[in-house]
């Protein structure tokens, strides 16, 4: 005799990763149902023109997706990077459309459109292929967002399995409101480059719970350099998504905050090695 | 890197276009248009020396069917094997389909 599935059984045979999807389909279901319109699409082939003259197989849409829409009615944008082209890296064109598309939310808000923005982050930072002009268009993209948050949140979603690094996660850090998974990771450096740069004593790349531990969503949102936590479920990020626009630009964002961030960071003892409970004691004190 | 073109016979009118897949390790993307006459495959290959397999694979799927439809396949590859390709380019033709019914 068949038993009935346990609740909790049912929920996960009927609830949709968010980590697996595409960078396309993320955009989809972050946008009202059917309000999905994409901006300088794949089939324009605005692709890099340096990644061919070093032998790089492009993508049609660069790896960034642009889509305007509504969030539960109101205009808005949303970028989304593919983690899985070129470790979701930003180049001259990808850094471009983001930028550009932030630029304008930025135009329609002082022409009393109030746009919103939302930014799917998925990438390892400025594509080195590209150098400086990667980095330049970050520079834009962070002007960009630092000047649309006075208007409308801009939110900021990290979702795994790739993670924000690089100018990137500077980037992150600026948005209005910063949503994680279990999945995502959070850091300057990715940790491949402090291995190489303090030792694989100090830090194991491919230790995965020490890495997690350190830059996972979940440390991340207890040491409140991410705001809210989520499962990787669709729902879940599209709910937290929309309760992030309902709660209006937010009085004290985390950069105005640097001077306290500092003052925390210098009474750090770097000697001993750092582990989770220290940095969350560290940047949230004896809070809980 | 390295480029090619295989060009096949084509009796049917498409008018739909669509994307599947993505420029990832092992994976390659498929943009679908419509074309006036020919079912052509233009391939960018980051797998040097793989034309042959490329057209074998083509040739096995494509070289005996007389109803392709008149399109142009660009496919960005990142070293797909042939199997991926395969299902790939099925999905591909599946999801034109939907495209052109879902706009009637």
């Amino acid at each position: 005799m068949a038993e009935a599935p346990l609740p909790a059984v049912q929920a996960l045979l009927h609830s949709r990763s968010f980590v697996e999807l595409g960078a396309r389909e993320r955009a989809r279901v972050v946008l009202d149902a059917g309000s999905f319109r994409e901006l300088v699409g794949p089939f324009e082939r605005l692709m890099s023109p340096w990644l061919p003259r070093q032998g790089i197989v492009r993508q049609a849409d660069d790896g960034v997706v642009v889509a305007k829409g509504l969030i539960d009615g109101q205009p808005a944008v949303v970028c989304a990077i593919e983690g899985a082209f070129q470790g979701g890296s930003l180049g001259e064109v990808g850094g471009a459309k983001i930028a550009g598309a932030l630029e304008l939310a930025l135009e329609d808000n002082l022409a009393g459109i109030p746009t919103r923005a939302v930014l799917l982050l998925e990438t390892g930072g400025v594509r080195l292929q590209e150098a400086n002009l990667g980095l330049a268009a970050i520079a834009e993209i962070q002007a960009a967002i630092v000047a649309l948050r006075a208007h409308q949140p801009v939110i900021g979603v990290i979702a795994g399995s790739v993670g924000c690094f690089g100018g990137m996660s500077i980037a992150a850090g600026l948005c209005s409101q910063l949503i994680v998974t279990r999945e995502a990771r959070l850091g300057l450096n990715g940790p491949q480059v402090i291995e190489q740069e303090a030792g694989i004593e100090e830090y194991d790349s491919r230790d995965r719970p020490f890495i997690w531990s350190l830059t996972g969503g979940e440390q991340r949102v207890a040491t409140g350099l991410a705001d809210v936590f989520v499962a990787d479920d669709s729902a879940a990020v599209t709910a937290a998504v929309r309760l992030g626009f309902t709660q209006g630009v937010a009085a004290c964002l985390r950069s105005q905050q640097a001077d306290h961030y500092l003052r925390r960071l210098a009474a750090l003892d770097t000697e001993p090695q750092a582990d989770a409970a220290a940095v969350r004691h560290l940047y949230a004190g004896d809070q809980p | 890197m390295e480029h090619f073109t295989c060009r096949y016979p084509a009796s049917q009118r498409r008018q739909g276009r669509a994307l599947v897949g993505c420029v990832g390790s092992g994976d390659l993307e498929v943009l679908l248009e419509p074309a006036n006459a020919d079912f052509t495959l233009k391939v960018t290959t980051s797998v040097n020396g793989s034309e042959a397999r490329w057209r074998a694979l083509f040739d096995r799927l494509f070289a005996t069917r007389a109803d392709l439809p008149a399109l142009t396949l660009d496919i960005h590859d990142f070293g797909a094997t042939p199997g991926v390709v395969r299902l790939r380019l099925e999905q591909g033709l599946e999801t034109l389909d939907l495209e052109e019914s879902s706009h009637g």
